[in-house]
């Protein structure tokens, strides 16, 4: 009926809104990471499935359009440097790399516990960012592989 | 009822799903089975007590199979086979299986009870990890700052293993684009 890229007009606007919900909920996993079960590898999953919902419901041009793929790879190079930053900043404060340098703080609180924080960050974008750069590859590559033979 | 059934009846089932996702000829109920055996994984990490691990896996299940059925479905990748059952090589393998199984039974009697830790380094973190490192989670605890250097270890693996499939795969589609342009 409609020549346009990707699923029909519900699919399309169920994600405009759940999408936004299910982003929200992996930073929250994301971000509370060293009080509850999760981190950096479960909410990083779930923003990158967030993210290959958009893919899967409006099509690869769309997406292609709507993120910035670029500011996103750079996001992924760079985040394995801050690990490396962090490291090394704990090496020149603490004598040992990866110290945990910062305040410790009162536990079960949302700003407590270090370095762990940060760490989950890192970790949350480089996992997403890295999950959904591989599918969307895979998307432009179009997996032809079957046809020709 | 103890933990122990529950266990029990999950492996039976994920057991079930393997065999079924050998046997079946359809892909997609093929990668349909293949998705309950990871999720009785995810289950039976939840009934010992490892919500981190459980999280994790459902979320890696899901994202697995999105891209099995993305990948499989349409394409005809998938030829059947028939495979030539050798009498010989059939009789070796299980014979082979039941003396590794024999053989193995004393170590199985020397095991610890289920549900008590092998290693006392883990009681070390459980009664200081949460006063030394300030964390509620003391997964969180233990792979951010006891084992910082093993999860960089894991983030440098996992950057490796994706520069290497998108570049692989930006040559291909660029190899794609020239002979197209070509024609």
């Amino acid at each position: 009926m409609n020549k346009e890229p990707g699923m029909t007009l519900i699919v399309k606007t169920v994600t405009r809104i759940s999408v936004w919900l299910i982003i929200l909920y992996g930073f929250y996993i994301i971000f509370h990471g060293h009080l509850t079960p999760g981190g950096g590898f479960g909410g990083g999953v779930i923003i990158a499935l967030a993210l290959l919902n958009v893919l899967l419901a409006y099509g690869k041009d769309f997406t292609r359009k709507w993120l910035n793929i670029k500011l996103l790879e750079n996001f992924e190079s760079s985040s394995i440097t801050l690990f490396l930053i962090v490291g090394i900043i704990g090496m020149a404060v603490g004598g040992s790399f990866l110290f945990n340098f910062i305040d410790k703080g009162t536990l079960f609180n949302m700003l407590s516990s270090g370095t762990i924080l940060p760490l989950n960050i890192i970790i949350g974008i480089k996992v997403a960012m890295s999950l959904f750069l591989v599918v969307l590859a895979l998307a432009a590559y179009n997996f032809d592989k079957g046809d020709e033979q | 009822m103890p933990i122990e059934i529950w266990l029990i009846f999950i492996l039976c089932v994920m057991i079930i799903a393997s065999i079924a996702a050998l046997e079946i000829k359809d892909i997609l109920s093929s990668i349909i089975a293949i998705g309950v055996v990871g999720l009785g994984v995810s289950l039976s990490f939840l009934f010992l007590q490892a919500p981190d691990l459980a999280v994790v896996q459902f979320l890696f299940e899901i994202f697995a199979l999105i891209i099995l059925v993305r990948a499989f479905v349409k394409k005809e990748f998938h030829q059947h086979e028939e495979t030539k059952n050798n009498l010989l090589i059939s009789i070796v393998t299980i014979v082979v299986l039941g003396l590794l199984f024999l053989l193995s039974l004393p170590v199985f009697q020397n095991l610890p009870v289920f549900g008590q830790p092998l290693m006392t380094v883990s009681e070390y973190y459980l009664f200081h990890g949460a006063l030394q490192t300030g964390a509620a989670n003391l997964v969180a605890a233990i792979i951010l700052d006891y084992r910082a250097y093993d999860t960089l270890g894991e983030v440098t693996v996992l950057f490796t293993a994706i520069i290497g499939t998108l570049s692989i795969l930006k040559i291909r589609s660029k190899e794609k684009n020239r002979e197209t342009s070509n024609e």
